[in-house]
């Protein structure tokens, strides 16, 4: 009897939790939603600010940070798996392995100002790429590769060693194996982590301050190296340097609304096909 | 003996780190016949028939000494290239582990891997080795479907058949029934009886009625050495080895 | 450790001494009961026989079951078909001894034809060849299935001389003494058929012990 009352205390502390956790999430959603959805409008969403900030739309923005965002997955994507795909199918097991996933994990670690710097320094300053998308990409795409390492060997190290034996036993190289076996059955899993970065690296606000963004431009970007708008410095720049601050609040919350949107939006698809791929395989 | 000898192992010592898993070992593999190793688990047996397809390699830290040779040529040779090699001599795992495509791309992805592109043929031989693997009434009209849909005694067939479809000289079978029900099994052991006409067959398993029902020479392992050899109807009738007669007997332990 | 399965061999095994047991009393008492022209005893003999008939089939239904349930091999198979053979010839055996007893009715009441000499000694080889296989088969000894093999010989020829004086002396010599010269002839033909029994019995237990055939190839019998 005693038991049993212990375990409802446990079960009612979980179902606490997780209730403060949704409670948070819906907290956060409604305030946004309530301080922004006044701005969003058709408009809104596809034209260039005007007036100080004060009208027309965040367009620019909107697209500045998708140019960023892809140009991040660009880089990191190819890079990351490949690596992925060594660590885990190519690299002898021991010492030198464990040296490289502890380096990728701390990379991961690494405060997101502080890769604003490195990317000032390095790519902004060193290599002449100025401010510009470029910049702002390569910087994006350091940061990302943790990430898409991370999942891209948890898919890999998922699929069965026995498909990849019975591939190599039909007289397959290893190269053949990991093209034509372990990437196709890998696939969902990484997408998931490529879908789960570009939700992060959409958000991040402190790496592109110093290699991309920049308040205001006049019309789109021309080429990779040029200042671009992004959603989060503009959010950062409308509650800090606005000379308009209660038309440009609400701005600001109307573009943290799409912001919000984009990345709850970006999760739901990575979930959708993570149940999907769940589902065919068991 | 008149039958050819198609595949040989020599004074083989095989060492995973420091643990030798086989000690001095010798058989002679008969063309078109089939072979049984017995033994207890743990005695080295699953190790062993590894050997005749190069997949040990893929264990790191192992050590072969001694020869083994497919026709004559040492398979270990540095000018040999382990890809062929497996081309050569196929595999049937004791879980059966199809790719996750259909039915159809896991059989033609031996072709493929082997350069084999003409659409026709491959459609061919893909039904040939679904006949030959006696899973065609089974499979074929559904094809495109996925290769999971399939029961775990047609999965095993379906793995089968991938090795019919590269024309694998010898098929290796490791513990093949050891997942699936009787009915399968015996469907199985049926297809081995059936396909030693045209491929040389070794296979292990913990089974001894089994390995009494479809073997024609039977090898007993205990403790990485080969005890005895022989033909399967001397062995469990007559084995020579007080050893050999307490495993097939019961006795052991 | 006994297995179920080890308790059950050795139940097979007690069943087999007991039909040869059962056997080897028939044999005795039809021949005690020829000596003592005793037509009781001779009754007897041929009403035991129904139990060995009953336990012929119980053992050989046992056999039967322990091969179907237990897929012997090796030495077990051996033993359990060298069982079944066992089984067979013990009670062929035992029938012989009703043949046997069945002639007491035809010579008790007659006068003997001549003093028997020659059937008692083919008696004593027929029972001790049939002892000495059953002894061969509870020991598992190939020496004492030898020496049953490398007596028959013998007992054919002491047929063959029993014959040869019962047809030669007193059948074609004395008409009236042919009915009773020819159940003395059965008797030692009986007789001898008792001895080719009891070489069966210890050819198959040659193959037993040493999975070698010897029957139909005498000449592996010095290997």
């Amino acid at each position: 009897m005693k038991r049993k009352y212990i375990q409802g205390i446990g079960f009612s502390g979980l179902f606490l939790c997780m209730f403060s956790t949704l409670f948070f999430l819906g907290l956060i959603i409604y305030f946004i939603t309530v301080r922004g959805a006044g701005v969003i409008s058709w408009d809104f969403l596809t034209q260039a600010p005007r007036s100080g900030m004060t009208q027309g739309g965040v367009a620019p923005a909107i697209i500045g940070t998708l140019y960023i965002t892809l140009g991040a997955i660009l880089f990191s994507l190819p890079l990351g798996l490949a690596c992925a795909i060594y660590l885990c199918e190519y690299s002898p097991k021991g010492f030198i392995v464990n040296i490289i996933r502890m380096s990728i994990n701390n990379l991961a670690g690494v405060p997101s100002v502080v890769f604003g710097l490195f990317g000032l320094a390095v790519f902004v300053k060193l290599f002449g790429f100025g401010i510009s998308i470029l910049s702002g990409s390569l910087t994006l795409g350091i940061l990302a590769l943790p990430l898409i390492i991370s999942s891209a060997q948890e898919a890999l190290l998922a699929v069965p060693q026995s498909i990849r034996e019975a591939s190599l036993s039909l007289g397959a190289t290893k190269w053949e194996t990991i093209k034509r076996i372990v990437l196709p059955a890998a696939l969902p899993g990484i997408l998931t982590g490529v879908i789960l970065s570009i939700g992060r690296v959409a958000g991040e606000t402190a790496p592109i301050l110093f290699t991309a963004a920049a308040f205001y431009m006049r019309g789109y970007p021309k080429s990779i190296f040029s200042e671009v708008m992004a959603l989060p410095y503009h959010i950062y720049a409308l509650m800090t340097e606005g000379i308009h601050p209660e038309q440009q609040r609400a701005i600001a919350y109307g573009c943290s609304l799409i912001l919000l949107f984009i990345v709850l939006f970006i999760s739901g698809i990575a979930i959708f096909i993570r149940q999907r791929q769940r589902a065919e395989y068991g | 003996m008149d039958k050819n000898i198609k595949m040989k192992a020599q004074d083989i010592n095989f060492f995973y780190g420091k643990h030798q898993a086989l000690k001095n070992v010798n058989i002679d593999i008969y063309a078109n016949q089939v072979t049984a190793l017995i033994g207890p688990s743990g005695c080295g047996k699953s190790t062993f028939i590894r050997l005749f397809n190069r997949m040990n390699e893929l264990i790191p830290h192992t050590t072969l000494k001694g020869t083994v040779s497919l026709d004559d040529t040492d398979i270990n040779a540095p000018s040999i290239d382990p890809v062929q090699i497996r081309r050569r001599v196929g595999m049937v795992f004791q879980k059966p582990n199809p790719f996750p495509k259909s039915i159809f791309e896991n059989i033609s992805y031996g072709l493929k891997v082997n350069g084999i592109k003409d659409p026709d043929f491959i459609e061919e031989k893909v039904v040939k080795s679904l006949k030959r693997a006696a899973l065609w009434e089974e499979a074929k009209d559904r094809l495109n479907d996925s290769a999971f849909k399939l029961s775990g005694g047609q999965q095993q067939r379906l793995c089968i058949a991938r090795c019919l479809a590269v024309e694998s000289e010898v098929i290796l079978f490791d513990e093949p029934c050891a997942s699936l029900d009787p009915v399968s099994t015996a469907k199985i052991e049926e297809l081995i009886l059936e396909l030693k006409k045209d491929y040389t067959i070794v296979i292990v398993t913990h089974n001894m009625q089994q390995a009494a029902r479809v073997a024609d020479y039977t090898g007993f392992f205990l403790l990485g050495e080969l005890i005895e050899f022989g033909k399967t109807q001397d062995i469990f009738t007559a084995p020579k080895d007080k050893r050999t007669e307490a495993y097939i007997t019961g006795r052991f332990g | 450790m006994e297995r179920h399965f080890d308790a059950e061999l050795k139940d097979l095994n007690n069943d087999i001494l007991k039909i040869g047991t059962l056997a080897q009393e028939a044999i005795y008492k039809s021949i005690e009961s020829l000596k003592d022209r005793d037509k009781d005893r001779a009754k007897t003999v041929i009403e035991d026989d129904k139990k060995i008939d009953e336990l012929e089939l119980v053992i050989d239904e046992k056999c039967l079951d322990l091969i179907a349930r237990h897929q012997p091999m090796a030495k077990d198979l051996r033993f359990i078909t060298t069982g079944m053979k066992l089984n067979n010839e013990l009670e062929r055996i035992a029938d012989i001894a009703v043949d046997i007893a069945q002639r007491v009715f035809e010579l008790a009441d007659k006068p003997l034809l001549k003093p028997l000499v020659d059937i008692p000694r083919l008696t004593t080889i027929a029972q001790d060849m049939v002892k000495t296989a059953i002894d061969a088969f509870i020991k598992g000894d190939i020496e004492l299935a030898r020496r049953v093999l490398l007596a028959d010989p013998e007992a054919d020829k002491l047929r063959n001389s029993i014959q040869k004086e019962l047809v030669e002396e007193y059948m074609v010599k004395d008409g009236s003494a042919s009915p009773r010269a020819v159940q003395l002839l059965l008797i030692a033909r009986f007789l001898e058929r008792i001895c080719d029994h009891a070489t069966n019995i210890a050819e198959d237990i040659i193959y037993m012990v040493k999975a070698q055939v010897v029957r139909h190839h005498p000449e592996r019998l010095k290997g």
